[in-house]
């Protein structure tokens, strides 16, 4: 790995990477959980495909925003075999740095009454 | 629990690092959701899902690969440089050998369904492989008579003085039935075709261009339609201009005029002229149709027994006009050019074998951070395809520069332009083969590279992996090297042999110092003889009194630039043997014919000034001609009969290669130049005019210009060129074809000595140690010199002796091209020998050299 990036020079995020880094915010999931708990985020609006999760946390492993759990979960929560993923704290500094870009642009929006609410 | 195999078949679409990392995590999500329910759908999603992501992951890991790669062969720019030029060596010459024989033996002709097109020619019974052109009534009643054909066009070779537009230009042109271009399917690029009413005798005259005469003598101006031009003095009006593709019959056509046959034109049925081109009809067969067209003959034949005698036709595609000679010299060149791609690509294997292995530590060490061995390869081949690629289009653009070059090789007697053109087909082909050369040369390195990384890569680095294995493979490329270049050495050794024997033949003229211009007097301005006669006397009058000519003289035809006029004679009281062909090479001359072109004077007299139209008819005939008609006697004073009158022989006259130096010429006969008929013989009057000159000949072409302005100013001049250009250029393809191929020999000589001195250096240096203990031993240096000068030498004995197999073959395929050499031909293959047994000494003499300069102490102590 190279010397610690800034957590800008990711940005912007593509979509289903900033919504695992979310998801794994909250707590250390497995794969599957991760589809389930996007899902139920976007109230169903994101059904992350199991190739593209993968292929997503493949890179993310590369770039230290993710890392594999080495210690398993409670016991009996879960079959052991399962891998485990958690969020760094470089992700979670890319995840706060892509939140800030996100709110900016909204910012923005609105002040051109793109969205409704205050200005 | 293991995936099902359905989903195990769809995650090898995955690459196997990332199967092996998720494959079973993506089976738990699948079988997760299989519980959430989804039947069908699920599957469909996921094989969606699988291929979508499958092709991300993989073009992830070749950008990566790119990167890594680019990265590695810009650290070893030399390295690079060699491969990527090797590469480019054997592409481009495979690309350019490909894209001439695609345009010369593949692909279609440029014309609408130009696989039913077929030609018709007159053969006779007894000669079913004579090929005349046609009588025009033959022509009609072969048209009229059959069904196999959508149509039957017609076609005559024509030549015309172009008169108003700027110098005054002789052209070639083809005299065409008005159904002819609509048989082919072409259309005109400006303008119009001809009609049925264009084409009818005592029509007005119309006239086609080239695309090159438009935009030589109109300078491509659109306002050609309609312009009025003189061809030979009669009037004809532009309606048309042909795209720069149309080559009909021949690239040499510059023009295309109506037939406009009149009755007359029926009459004579021994008037071979015309070219005949026919469609068959959808669904029928060339058989078919020559087996209705030998009907159809016989019909004629018996309806016209006397003129139509043995005749019969000659139906082939028009595709396979293609001389045996003119294929085989493409063919040869495209097996050279295999060759050299083989040889290529041997030795880049090695020396991407060699530098594999040099590489081992740093494989190991990604191999030690979990890079699978697939992996690596795939790195490696990525790598390779990416040299391969470079050396592509480098040897596309090679080939390019290098098609210009190959026009010689490309038959006139194809209706096709002389350059080739890359096209997609081509680089299609280039792609495939470098895709290929890739494969070839970065696989099994690649393989053999990444073998038992785990277990000695790290420990002994570079070292590792020299095993008599892959001395034996390279052992193996390097004989093979030596057996390709065998054969091509042998192959350009025999071509060589035939062109110096060719060279070598005595034209029975001598060409140096002579020059050559043509000035085709055109009818009915010059219709008369005596007309004609006056043009001649001016023009060489003033000719000879040049300062530095010694002799000027006009002829027919000039040898060996025209291989036609040939004429039947009759001898009073001879009756020709059945099949034996009774004909002489006909031409009209001047005086001085013979001293201008050097052709010796064995008895008798030269035609004179006095052999007038109201003397008696003579001839000059040539030895060969007087020998098969009067052996052993004198031939002065005998008669025969030609070109419709009884003449005497006055004069005897060496031969001369009239068909060139390959091909067997006809007897000639010469006739005064006054003698030719008035208003007849249209093709033959004198027209070729020939100045012997003790200065260059060239320097001679301004005044003999000026002389022809001042005598006939609207007179064009054209083919203006030494003699000895003409004895060259009928030698031209053969030297193009040798010059390619021994370049090719030449290459493949020089990789192979490569890939010999490569593979002994290796060699060496691998048995440092073991030398340095011989030499500890008592070796002398020059003992240590033999034995890597016979590891060369026993190599090059193998590849010798397997390659005398394949040039034996070579020499075999090649024999339709070899003229006065054997395929065997002993003084060749010893030659090609002994250069394979220099080339063994040549690559193993540095590696000897340093063998012998092992310093004992310094190698055993190392270890």
């Amino acid at each position: 790995m190279t010397n610690e990036p800034s957590p800008e020079a990711l940005l912007p995020l593509p979509p289903v990477t900033f919504h695992i880094l979310v998801a794994l915010a909250d707590g250390d999931r497995h794969g599957y959980a991760i589809i389930q708990d996007v899902a139920a985020r976007t109230d169903g609006e994101l059904k992350i495909q199991a190739g593209t999760l993968y292929r997503s946390i493949q890179r993310m492993l590369e770039q230290g925003l993710v890392a594999e759990k080495r210690t398993r979960p409670a016991i009996g929560e879960d079959d052991e075999r399962r891998r485990y993923y958690r969020i760094t704290a470089f992700g979670r500094a890319v995840a706060q740095a892509e939140a800030r870009r996100l709110t900016q642009m909204v910012k923005l929006a609105r002040a051109c009454g793109l969205v409704p609410g205050k200005a | 629990m293991r995936p099902s195999w359905p989903f195990r078949a769809l995650l090898r679409l995955y690459p196997a690092s990332f199967r092996r990392e998720y494959g079973d995590e993506l089976w738990r999500v699948f079988v997760a959701r299989r519980a959430d329910g989804g039947g069908a759908a699920l599957w469909l999603s996921t094989i969606a899902d699988t291929m979508y992501n499958a092709a991300r992951v993989h073009a992830d890991i070749l950008r990566q690969d790119l990167r890594y790669a680019v990265r590695m062969l810009r650290r070893a720019p030399g390295f690079t440089a060699t491969v990527m030029l090797v590469a480019a060596l054997g592409i481009g010459a495979n690309a350019a050998a490909f894209s001439l024989t695609d345009y010369v033996l593949l692909r279609p002709l440029p014309f609408a369904d130009a696989g039913r097109l077929v030609v018709l020619w007159q053969s006779q019974a007894s000669q079913p492989t004579l090929r005349h052109e046609v009588s025009a009534a033959n022509w009609r009643d072969w048209k009229s008579a059959t069904t196999s054909f959508d149509g039957m066009a017609a076609a005559w070779t024509v030549s015309a003085n172009l008169v108003g537009q700027g110098e005054p230009e002789r052209l070639d042109g083809t005299a065409v039935s008005a159904d002819l271009l609509p048989l082919l399917g072409v259309q005109p690029a400006r303008g119009r075709t001809f009609t049925a009413d264009d084409d009818r005798a005592g029509a007005p005259g119309t006239v086609l261009l080239s695309w090159s005469l438009w935009q030589s003598a109109f300078a491509g101006d659109e306002s050609v339609l309609g312009h009025k031009v003189t061809l030979d003095g009669e009037p004809y009006v532009v309606i048309g201009v042909m795209p720069p593709s149309f080559a009909y019959p021949s690239r040499e056509s510059q023009f295309w005029r109506p037939l406009r046959l009149d009755n007359d034109a029926f009459q004579d049925r021994t008037d071979f002229r015309l070219r005949v081109v026919a469609k068959l009809k959808r669904g029928v067969s060339l058989a078919r149709a020559r087996a209705e067209l030998d009907v159809v003959s016989e019909n004629l034949e018996r309806a016209h027994p006397k003129e139509n005698e043995g005749v019969r036709v000659l139906a082939r595609f028009m595709r396979d006009e293609v001389s045996q000679q003119s294929r085989l010299l493409v063919l040869a060149l495209l097996g050279a050019a295999a060759c050299v791609l083989l040889i290529a690509c041997l030795n880049l294997a090695n020396l991407l074998l060699a530098r594999a292995l040099v590489r081992r530590r740093e494989l190991a060490l990604r191999a030690a951070l979990g890079a699978g061995p697939e992996r690596l390869v795939r790195q490696m081949v990525t790598e390779s395809l990416l040299l391969a690629l470079g050396g592509g289009v480098l040897g596309v653009l090679l080939a390019m520069a290098a098609l210009p070059a190959l026009t010689r090789l490309v038959p006139a007697e194809l209706p096709i332009a002389a350059t080739p053109e890359m096209d997609l087909r081509v680089l299609g082909v280039a792609a495939l083969v470098t895709v290929l050369a890739a494969l070839a040369f970065g696989v099994v390195p690649a393989l053999r590279a990444c073998r038992n990384l785990d277990a000695e890569g790290l420990r002994e680095g570079a070292r590792a992996g020299i095993g008599s294995r892959r001395a034996r493979l390279v052992r193996a490329v390097v004989v093979v090297e030596i057996c390709a270049s065998l054969v091509l050495l042998v192959s350009s050794g025999l071509l060589l042999r035939t062109l110096s024997r060719l060279q070598a033949r005595d034209p029975g003229f001598r060409a140096a110092g002579v020059m050559t211009m043509r000035t085709w007097l055109p009818w009915p301005k010059y219709e008369r003889t005596a007309d004609r006669a006056q043009f001649y006397d001016r023009v060489l009058g003033r000719a000879r009194a040049l300062p530095g000519v010694s002799s000027a003289a006009y002829i027919s035809f000039l040898p060996m630039a025209f291989g036609g006029g040939i004429w039947p004679v009759e001898l009073p009281g001879r009756v020709p043997a059945k099949g034996e062909q009774q004909t002489v090479s006909m031409r009209f001359v001047t005086p001085q014919l013979f001293a201008t072109l050097g052709i010796p004077l064995g008895a008798g007299r030269d035609v004179g000034e006095g052999d007038g139209d109201a003397q008696p008819k003579v001839a000059v005939v040539s030895e060969s001609f007087a020998q098969k008609y009067w052996p052993g006697q004198s031939a002065l004073g005998k008669r025969f009969k030609v070109a419709f009158a009884d003449r005497e022989v006055v004069g005897v006259v060496g031969d001369i290669r009239v068909r060139g130096l390959e091909r067997t010429s006809e007897p000639q006969v010469y006739l005064p130049y006054k003698q030719v008929p008035d208003g007849w013989l249209m093709f033959y009057p004198p027209k070729d005019l020939v100045v012997r000159a003790s200065v260059d000949p060239l320097s001679l072409v301004p005044a003999l210009r000026e002389v022809i302005r001042e005598i006939d100013p609207e007179q064009p001049i054209s083919n203006v060129r030494p003699l000895a250009d003409i004895v060259d250029a009928q030698m031209a393809p053969r030297r193009v074809q040798l010059h390619v191929i021994g370049t090719f020999a030449l290459l493949a000589f020089a990789l192979a000595a490569i890939g010999i001195y490569g593979l002994l250096s290796f060699a060496v240096s691998n048995r440092a140690q073991e030398i340095g203990v011989r030499m500890a031993l008592g070796a002398t240096p020059r003992s240590i010199v033999g034995l890597v000068l016979k590891e060369g030498l026993v190599l090059a004995a193998v590849g010798a002796v397997v390659g005398l197999g394949g040039a034996y073959a070579a020499g075999q395929g090649l024999r339709a091209l070899l003229v006065g050499v054997a395929a065997t031909d002993a003084a060749t293959f010893a030659a090609a020998l002994a250069l394979v047994l220099a080339m063994a000494i040549v690559g193993a003499a540095l590696p000897a050299w340093r063998a012998s300069r092992v310093d004992p102490a310094t190698v055993i102590r190392s270890d």
